[in-house]
């Protein structure tokens, strides 16, 4: 004897919980993975010298803040971080926009944006620090270059995806060029934009840390630098841990601003 | 005047006063115009004039050049040959025309409000005029309350109604509308229609308007325009008797609508079985290029 009973599971219901159930491993697994990694570290499981116990990382962390010298160092970073984004992202903005509405200027300048943009950043590093010495200078410069590419690229690719039907309406109501950039050009690439900053910010993030491993007297590289030469490991974890939380404070307001200044795109 | 100039490549059956391009005060005058793109030939030989305050449709088969001419009317295409006049009354301070485009054009990126105030904000106009205007015709187009609105929160067929406020709103001498209802359903097109009279009536501008529908051309315009398959040419002009202002309801029972509708029709169905032979004679070149482009 057999009674097949068929139930139609409540899909929203099932969709939720599953969502939920997501969120709940998104949470846990970096908590499961430290408590592991403390225990492995107290039981010796793992070489402490490599991987030293969160506990003592945070201990480490504690006075770093204490003293002042956590604080400092991530605002050097953060300063040169920001300049840098400054002075590469506005000319590849003005410069990108340019490209896409112009195409003589897309023809002069694409040849050479296609061939600059292979080159790792990285490796002109040696050449920023003979060209602008051990200073601010190379540093900033570092990021400029980084921030430069994502964003001069994408404010191109965005104004040249601007749908022709809006450049018609600008000719039709005799927008001049001043305004076609203001009203159509810049707006309507933004999204695109936008999306080459998060992307520049995030390869600057990258050089400014390796530019501050070499010649550099402050900034979080140069915290982690100096800690591999005196073998303070923890302290390397601090500097690590802090360009993460860097990483992603800065991912959170680039999209708070993203949805400040492209409100059309709100729902 | 005008009517010197002829050039009617016109062959129909209908009274000879409606193939006259000429009318008696023309805003827009347009003699043996041509237009072609590469080795297309878009519009071969139009001439044709349009009253001042007149409602002039223009109607054809898909690929007739009908867009190509009103888009070389707002400026944004050249003509290979021919001539325009566009008469502006002396003195006048409105730009020449605003166009109403198909499918979407308002900027996404500005409300309701901004994009109708689109026009007089780049002719710098003053911002009590900018007020009063835009305010007037949001009012008119029913958007009062949506001003505030960015394009993805509205409805195609509101759209579209911003899209004529920033039109009508912009003053210019002659409007232009290139299917403006071509994508809404059944029934926003007849609401959308029906306001459009009505804020047409308030100052009787010059409007040339395209549609692809019979129906529509007789509901709004005082004369339609009848252009050949590709390339485009003057079929004939149809003048609609209907009294204004219409009410477009009313417009289905009087019987000379009928008669309008059948007569449009039997003009536009020759050009319309021309227009779908020569796709697929088209469709055949290209699929014989094809294969003897292919290798053996």
């Amino acid at each position: 004897m057999s009674t097949q009973t068929i139930v139609a599971a409540p899909e929203q219901s099932f969709a939720l919980s599953v969502r939920a159930r997501e969120r709940l491993l998104g949470i846990a697994s970096p908590i499961v993975l430290l408590a592991v990694w403390e225990i492995a570290a107290r039981l010796n499981f793992i070489d402490t010298r490599f991987f030293p116990a969160p506990s003592s990382v945070i201990a480490v962390l504690i006075d770093m803040l204490r003293s002042g010298e956590l604080i400092s160092n991530t605002l050097v970073s953060l300063r040169r971080l920001a300049l840098g984004a400054l002075i590469g992202g506005v000319p590849a903005l003005i410069l990108g926009i340019a490209m896409g509405l112009n195409r003589w200027v897309r023809a002069i300048f694409d040849p050479l944006i296609a061939a600059t943009y292979p080159i790792p950043k990285s490796a002109i590093l040696p050449l920023a620090l003979l060209i602008f010495g051990l200073g601010e200078g190379s540093k900033i410069f570092m990021v400029a270059v980084g921030v430069f590419f994502p964003v001069v690229i994408n404010s191109t690719t965005g104004v040249l995806g601007i749908s022709s039907i809006y450049l018609d309406v600008g000719r039709n109501y005799k927008a001049n060029r001043w305004q076609t950039f203001w009203t159509i050009a810049l707006p309507g690439a933004l999204p695109v934009i936008m999306s080459g900053f998060k992307l520049g910010i995030g390869i600057g993030l990258i050089l400014i840390a390796i530019a501050e491993m070499i010649g550099a007297k402050s900034g979080l590289g140069y915290m982690i630098w100096t800690a591999w030469e005196t073998f303070s490991v923890e302290q390397m974890y601090v500097g690590l841990f802090m360009i993460a939380i860097i990483g992603f404070v800065l991912t959170v307001l680039l999209n708070e601003i993203e949805r400040f200044i492209i409100p059309w795109k709100r729902d | 005047m005008s009517q010197s100039v002829t050039n009617l490549r016109a062959i129909d059956p209908s009274p000879a006063a409606e193939r006259q391009p000429a009318v008696a005060q023309p805003a827009i005058r347009i003699r043996d115009l041509h237009k072609s793109f590469g080795g297309l030939t878009a519009i071969d030989g139009v001439s044709l004039d349009i009253g001042r305050g007149e409602f002039f449709m223009i109607v054809g088969p898909s690929g007739c050049g009908k867009t190509t001419l009103l888009r070389i009317l707002a400026g944004l295409e050249t003509i290979s040959s021919g001539a325009i006049e566009i008469d502006i009354p002396a003195g006048s301070q409105r730009p020449e025309n605003a166009m109403v485009f198909q499918g979407e054009s308002i900027f996404p990126w500005m409300t309701v409000w901004n994009n109708a105030a689109y026009g007089l904000r780049m002719r710098n106009a003053p911002a009590a005029m900018i007020k009063e205007r835009v305010g007037h015709y949001l009012d008119r187009t029913g958007l009062t309350r949506f001003a505030d609105y960015y394009p993805h929160q509205l409805s195609g067929g509101m759209k579209q109604r911003v899209s004529i406020a920033r039109a009508f709103a912009n003053d210019p001498e002659i409007l232009l509308m290139d299917e403006p209802f071509s994508a809404l359903d059944a029934q926003n097109k007849l609401l959308l229609q029906e306001e459009l009279l009505h804020i047409w009536d308030e100052q009787k501008k010059t409007v040339v308007f395209i549609t692809h529908s019979v129906d529509e051309a007789v509901y709004l315009g005082d004369r339609i325009m009848v252009m050949t398959a590709q390339p485009g040419r003057v079929k004939c002009f149809i003048r609609v008797p209907l009294p204004r202002p219409r009410a477009i309801i009313e417009l289905q029972k009087a019987p000379e609508f009928g008669e309008l509708i059948h007569r449009i029709w039997s003009e536009l169905r020759d050009e319309v079985q021309r227009a779908r032979e020569q796709e697929n004679q088209d469709a055949a070149q290209d699929k014989r290029a094809k294969k003897e482009g292919q290798p053996s």
